[in-house]
């Protein structure tokens, strides 16, 4: 609660600017998140490409049409 | 309560990502998928071709097909720009909670625009204008790995300088104030960008000689057009969902536990 009413009276002056919000809050959430989308996007933009985790080109052959059109190089 | 609104941040920042991820799928499917199929024809062209001057028969150019075409272009490309649009959505919904309240005096509505502009300067058009998108088939299979590499470089080479640029922008504002030193940041990042497009070694080998250039350009424009529209639509609905979250926090009400998700269509 007292976060709270500090952070409406910082906004006060002007509504609509916002009080940054703590970098601590953020970061545990930034890191996992960051994880887990790296591994995603490595899926997409380049296993079975340059490297492979799995055997085949199942996931290569899957994501074809969306990882040219996204920019990835793809073969 | 921090915690709870950067989580609500997350979820909206997803959801847009989501929502962005289906325009941006719409366009790489009209847009798009005539000039993969293009480039798909011209490949097998030359394969035929090859074939034929190496005295073989023509059945030697059908290459196996572990997924089919029209599953390559509907369902295959759906996972993909969808992924893409949920993953980025996610790690720009963070990176707007970093920003916020910290780039300057904008509403959550700006900032949320602004960083999706520079998350799509960043991530795709530095990248692109280096190393552009290529169409199917036109590669040098033996390059693939030094291609990557080089693109995935090229990203977070990018990424640094546009975080460093906005650190340098607000060091300098209380000197220069804030429209001169986002000139001199902007600068900054556009001169140090040129200088690595110049030393970085450039990917020839990632079109062959005799491509139809027309081809090779609607590729391209329908791949820079699919960034534009999940960028700009992420703006947007990101923006408005973000607005709205934050409204409900500073105005000193508790923050809800489970916020409902407004249906954005």
């Amino acid at each position: 609660m007292a976060e709270a009413a500090v952070s409406a009276a910082v906004s006060t002056p002007s509504a609509a600017v916002p009080a940054p919000l703590p970098v601590r809050a953020v970061l545990p959430w930034a890191f996992f998140v960051g994880l887990l989308a790296l591994i995603a996007l490595y899926f997409v933009g380049a296993e079975q490409g340059a490297t492979s985790l799995f055997a085949g080109s199942d996931v290569h052959e899957w994501v074809h049409d969306g990882r040219h059109l996204l920019g990835f190089p793809c073969h | 309560m921090h915690a709870s609104t950067v989580r609500t941040l997350l979820v909206r920042g997803m959801l847009a990502g989501l929502i962005a991820g289906l325009f941006a799928f719409a366009v790489a499917y009209v847009g798009g998928e005539p000039s993969v199929d293009g480039s798909i024809a011209v490949e097998e062209a030359q394969a035929a071709q090859e074939a034929a001057h190496a005295g073989h028969g023509g059945e030697e150019a059908e290459e196996e097909e572990v997924v089919s075409r029209s599953a390559q272009s509907t369902f295959g490309l759906a996972t993909g720009v969808l992924v893409y649009g949920v993953a980025l959505g996610g790690v720009a919904a963070l990176a707007f909670s970093f920003a916020l309240g910290r780039v300057g005096r904008f509403s959550p509505r700006a900032t949320a625009a602004l960083t999706a502009a520079a998350a799509f300067t960043t991530v795709y058009l530095v990248p692109f204008l280096k190393y552009p998108a290529t169409p199917p088939a036109v590669g040098n299979p033996d390059t693939i790995g030094k291609r990557t590499t080089l693109f995935f470089l090229m990203i977070l080479l990018s990424v640094l300088l546009g975080v460093a640029a906005v650190i340098l922008g607000r060091r300098l504002a209380p000197r220069l104030g804030n429209w001169n030193a986002s000139l001199v940041a902007g600068f900054g990042f556009v001169l140090v960008t040129g200088v690595a497009f110049a030393v970085l070694p450039a990917n020839d080998d990632a079109v062959k000689a005799g491509f139809p250039a027309k081809l090779l350009w609607e590729f391209r424009l329908a791949s820079l057009g699919v960034q534009v529209v999940l960028w700009v639509v992420f703006a947007v609905v990101f923006g408005f969902l973000a607005q709205k979250a934050l409204a409900a926090r500073t105005a000193g009400a508790e923050p809800p536990a489970r916020v409902e998700v407004p249906a954005a269509g």
